[in-house]
């Protein structure tokens, strides 16, 4: 009740001035817990940036694995991303749509790997794409590759993980901008690949730089399937989470110096985010 | 010429009108909410598929065509510029993706934004635009693609009252000078009176009147029409000079059926219209009058315009129109109870159909909100 009429008494500067007024307005009960869960986010980041190695951090980046581990994470979660939006945005177009028959399905499916161990989706795709797999099979008899345990199968792992996201933040906001600017365009003497080119991508292209930049991160992360599907070789299949853990056992030093690289990169995405993508979609 | 028949179905409605619009007529569709005006011009234009019917244009059927190869161009209510687009861009749009070169179809747009009054906000987004300038931009974008047919969609229904005035006469003029077919969603009877030659009512997904529209307004077949036309409407029984009205079912019925004496001489069931202009209230039974009056309880008071629109409950409903003066001098408050009384020179009886729309229309009729 006291947070009502404290609310009631000073409409202006309440989001300002919340924890002042907390004291005596919010109740305990809420505000123990609050500052508890907030101290848990930041105390494991800051302890990261506390015992970095700063004076040696140069060094330990300049090394010859550190780098070509960043190198091909840079480049696979890349090359994940671009497969992601060549597959999503039109598989995104197809759910937010066309009604076809077991869409909700569809979608279901599309969610499934947002919501799975990523440890089993690299073991399912080594089952499907595997030397002994489903389509692997014919893949080593037709044209005589076998994914598994190259740096191709870093990229299938980590868009397999993160195509979700670029769907689902693209399937909003082609709902949000809704079909009606489409119809438009229509009665006008567009035809339906027109329209998507002319009116619908540039419409949704902050929802596609969302889900794109997102979808990033989440590759970039990527390490449960990348690690079952695609092993853990240096220069071949090891990427930056993988190098951590490696290093973590034999040199904790490198690996919080690869923490950090991988911590600014994200809080490289999240000022992305805040930016006029966000403001935008 | 547009000659459609227009079926569609969808959960618990089904349209089913026929519509006929020669060249260079303007026709105003009209209907209370949900009455399928929106789902009928979407059927033509190609965006809601129809479950039968057929759509002809010059001759030509079209309703097998996808949307985007009709010679049919549509206005929308919330104008639905491409907002990624400056105003040029989107006037162009049209003639670009049905053939022209980019160059030409940006120097056709300009041609009709100049015609619009748009010259100086070609290069403005349609952010940047007024309602009423954006709607202006919306209809140069549709008109420049050269249809046959204009679909209007509530197109002055965003506007405020001084857009409205200047957007209805723009729309005015690019109307006259349209040599195709056009029709006109609106709510407004004075958009409809103002830009259409023929009116098309439609009620529950079927045609209820057509005419021109002083035909429409003097002779409203249902309760919603008669709001429309701004008339008190009921149905009657009419013997000789006479027409008995019932009131509202048992329960409510405060005396007989009321009596109105009218000009025409007229027998069977008949609509009785009077204007609320004609209706005067009186706060004593007035003296030797027996007929054309009634006592009513008051259940609204608001001020229109010049005037002041009193709405009556008893035995019927109706609207009256005061002038300032004499509300006063009444001194009306809500739940007052007064007598009112109509000229007879202000009745106006028409023969109606037996029984027929009796289950679409008010029961006892109704006036004017």
């Amino acid at each position: 009740m006291r947070v009502f009429t404290t609310t009631r008494r000073r409409p202006k500067g309440i989001s300002r001035h919340v924890l002042p007024d907390g004291a005596s307005g919010i109740p305990m009960i809420l505000l123990v817990p609050a500052a508890a869960g907030l101290a848990f986010l930041v105390l494991p980041l800051t302890a990261l940036v506390v015992r970095a190695p700063w004076p040696a951090l140069a060094t330990r980046l300049a090394q010859p694995h550190v780098l070509a581990a960043l190198r091909l994470s840079l480049w696979t979660s890349s090359l994940a991303t671009v497969g992601c939006v060549l597959m999503g945005v039109p598989l995104a177009w197809m759910l937010a749509r066309v009604a076809f028959r077991g869409r909700r399905l569809v979608r279901a499916v599309v969610t499934v790997p947002l919501v799975l161990p990523p440890v089993v989706g690299g073991v399912a795709l080594l089952l499907a794409l595997g030397r002994d797999g489903l389509v692997g099979t014919w893949l080593e008899a037709i044209f005589g590759v076998t994914p598994p345990f190259t740096t191709t199968a870093v990229v299938l792992a980590e868009a397999f993980v993160a195509l979700p996201f670029l769907v689902i933040s693209v399937e909003s906001a082609l709902r949000s901008c809704g079909p009606r600017l489409e119809e438009a365009a229509t009665t006008l003497g567009a035809s339906r690949w027109t329209v998507f080119r002319h009116v619908t991508l540039p419409l949704v292209a902050p929802g596609i730089a969302l889900g794109a930049v997102l979808c990033w991160a989440r590759a970039l992360g990527e390490f449960g399937a990348t690690v079952t599907f695609a092993g853990n070789l240096p220069g071949r299949t090891q990427t930056m989470p993988l190098a951590v853990a490696l290093a973590l056992e034999t040199d904790p030093e490198a690996a919080i110096a690869l923490s950090l690289v991988l911590l600014v990169a994200s809080v490289a995405i999240l000022a992305c985010l805040r930016g006029r993508w966000v403001a935008a979609a | 010429m547009m000659d459609a028949h227009l079926v569609a179905e969808h959960a618990r409605f089904r349209l089913d009108v026929r519509i006929r619009v020669a060249p260079g007529q303007v026709v105003a569709l009209l209907g209370p909410n949900g009455a399928g005006k929106t789902t009928a011009l979407r059927v033509i234009a190609g965006l809601t598929p129809p479950s039968g019917g057929h759509i002809l244009v010059d001759g030509a059927a079209v309703h097998a065509r996808p949307a985007e190869q009709r010679p049919i161009g549509m206005v929308f209510r919330d104008h639905l510029l491409f907002p990624h687009m400056n105003v040029l861009d989107n006037v162009a749009f049209g003639p670009w993706c049905r053939g022209a070169s980019r160059a030409e179809a940006r120097r056709a747009a300009a041609i009709w934004l100049q015609d619009l009054g748009l010259g100086e906000h070609r290069r403005r987004r349609p952010a940047e635009l007024s309602c009423e300038q954006a709607q202006r931009a919306a209809l140069a974008r549709s008109l420049a693609v050269r249809p046959r047919v204009l679909l209007l969609d509530e197109p002055l229904d965003a506007l405020d009252a001084q857009a409205r005035l200047t957007m209805r006469t723009a729309l005015g003029d690019h109307l006259s000078g349209f040599g195709g077919a056009a029709i006109l969603v609106t709510h407004d009877p004075l958009d409809a009176m103002a830009l259409a030659e023929r009116l098309i009512v439609i009620e529950d997904g079927v045609l209820v009147q057509e005419g021109t529209p002083s035909e429409v307004a003097r002779h409203p077949r249902t309760g919603y029409i008669a709001r429309f036309a701004g008339l008190n409407l009921y149905r009657g029984r009419a013997r000789g000079h006479e027409v008995s009205v019932e009131g509202p079912p048992a329960g409510r019925v405060t005396g007989g059926p009321l009596t109105f004496s009218v000009a025409e001489n007229l027998s069977g069931p008949v609509f009785l219209a009077f204007p609320p202009s004609a209706v005067a209230l009186c706060p004593i039974r007035p003296e030797g009058r027996p007929r054309n009056t009634w006592q009513g309880t008051v259940e609204g008071l608001e001020r229109q315009g010049g005037h002041v629109r009193v709405r009556l409950d008893g035995p019927i409903t109706a609207a009256a129109d005061l002038m300032p003066a004499a509300a006063a001098e009444l001194g009306l408050s809500l739940g007052q109870k007064v007598w009112a009384s109509v000229r007879t020179t202000e009745t106006h009886a028409y023969a109606a159909p037996a029984g027929g729309c009796e289950d679409r229309d008010a029961p006892y009729g109704g006036g004017p909100r």
